[in-house]
């Protein structure tokens, strides 16, 4: 029973999360058909809050067609609470030493593990920084049609080209703005 | 009850993300800084995951689905430049906050008021894209 507990609370190594992530296309299939991916629940979002009068094209289907996308994200915000709230991991993340001295020369402590305090907490600027990138990140997965689940494991994994030219753009376009933006981000925050 | 399995993966899939640390901010520059196989190993294993699961599952295992319709791998839409601007786009953004769609639902269920911020900033994303839609190339 300890031996459980322990096992829920630590982090899980990438041979044994990895997997289980994986496992999340076939599983989805066999339920339902269903392609393993979670960012079209925002556009069903948009579609359930427009109102008539608005009527953007793109928003104007019947979202209730797509409920179980929406119960599966319900599920992984629920999940969340579970991993990182009632089995909380008691350690602090177990970065790799060049990423430790990097985010020490970043500026950047180390906290909860998950988001920079910085970028967490209750600030202006930073609510302002995670709104502007989550715009990018709206954007452009739909846009693309999917994100890192719905092209990166499913696309790929189910042999689509067009995830493969997706998951290019997607590695490009982060490597440019973690190189060249995110580093000179922390230095307005000081 | 229609609803519960997709539910319970989502649960899973939720579970998995803080788990694995892929919701983690670190994590992801450790990643683009190419300072730890940690992240590159779960997309990895991942991949090999799926692609043995589908074939498992189209070639050995379960034939039908829950509902006893036969298995049909649903195909991404013909395209070009959305796929790769589409991806350039949440790329940037991906670098610069560090969570993408799934960690956002799993963060904001940890209470996280940053991936709140972030996900009202993606809903607003998915808004403008449903508004330049058709002045965009694909």
């Amino acid at each position: 029973m300890n031996t459980l507990l322990a096992w829920l609370h630590a982090p899980w190594p990438w041979y044994v999360s990895g997997p289980l992530i994986g496992a999340m296309v076939p599983l989805m299939l066999w339920i339902g058909n269903r392609s393993f991916g979670i960012s079209n629940n925002l556009r069903h979002l948009c579609a359930i809050v427009q109102p008539r009068a608005v009527g953007v094209d793109f928003f104007q289907y019947n979202w209730r067609e797509h409920s179980w996308s929406l119960v599966f994200a319900g599920g992984a915000v629920l999940g969340g609470f579970f991993a990182g709230v009632v089995f909380a991991n008691p350690q602090p993340i177990n970065l790799s030493i060049d990423a430790l001295t990097m985010f020490s020369y970043w500026n950047v402590p180390i906290g909860g593990g998950f988001l920079p305090p910085v970028l967490f907490d209750f600030n202006w600027l930073s609510l302002l920084v995670m709104f502007g990138g989550g715009v990018m990140v709206g954007f452009g997965t739909r846009y693309a049609s999917g994100c890192t689940s719905g092209h990166a494991i499913t696309g790929l994994s189910t042999l689509q080209p067009q995830s493969l030219l997706a998951v290019f753009g997607i590695f490009a376009g982060g490597l440019f703005s973690a190189h060249v933006i995110t580093p000179h981000l922390f230095s307005i925050f000081w | 009850m229609r609803f519960l399995p997709y539910f319970l993966a989502g649960l899973a899939f939720g579970f998995v993300m803080i788990k694995s640390e892929a919701a983690s901010w670190y994590r992801i520059m450790e990643m683009f800084y190419f300072q730890s196989f940690h992240m590159f190993g779960i997309m990895m294993s991942a991949i090999a995951t799926g692609l043995t699961g589908v074939i498992l599952l189209k070639r050995f295992w379960h034939p039908r689905t829950l509902d006893g319709e036969s298995i049909v791998i649903p195909q991404k839409a013909p395209g070009r430049y959305n796929y790769l601007f589409g991806g350039l786009i949440f790329g940037l953004g991906w670098g610069i906050i560090g969570l993408c769609p799934g960690p956002i639902f799993s963060l904001v269920g940890m209470g996280s008021v940053g991936a709140l911020a972030a996900l009202a900033g993606a809903l607003h994303g998915t808004w403008l894209y449903g508004l330049a839609k058709n002045r965009l190339p694909h």
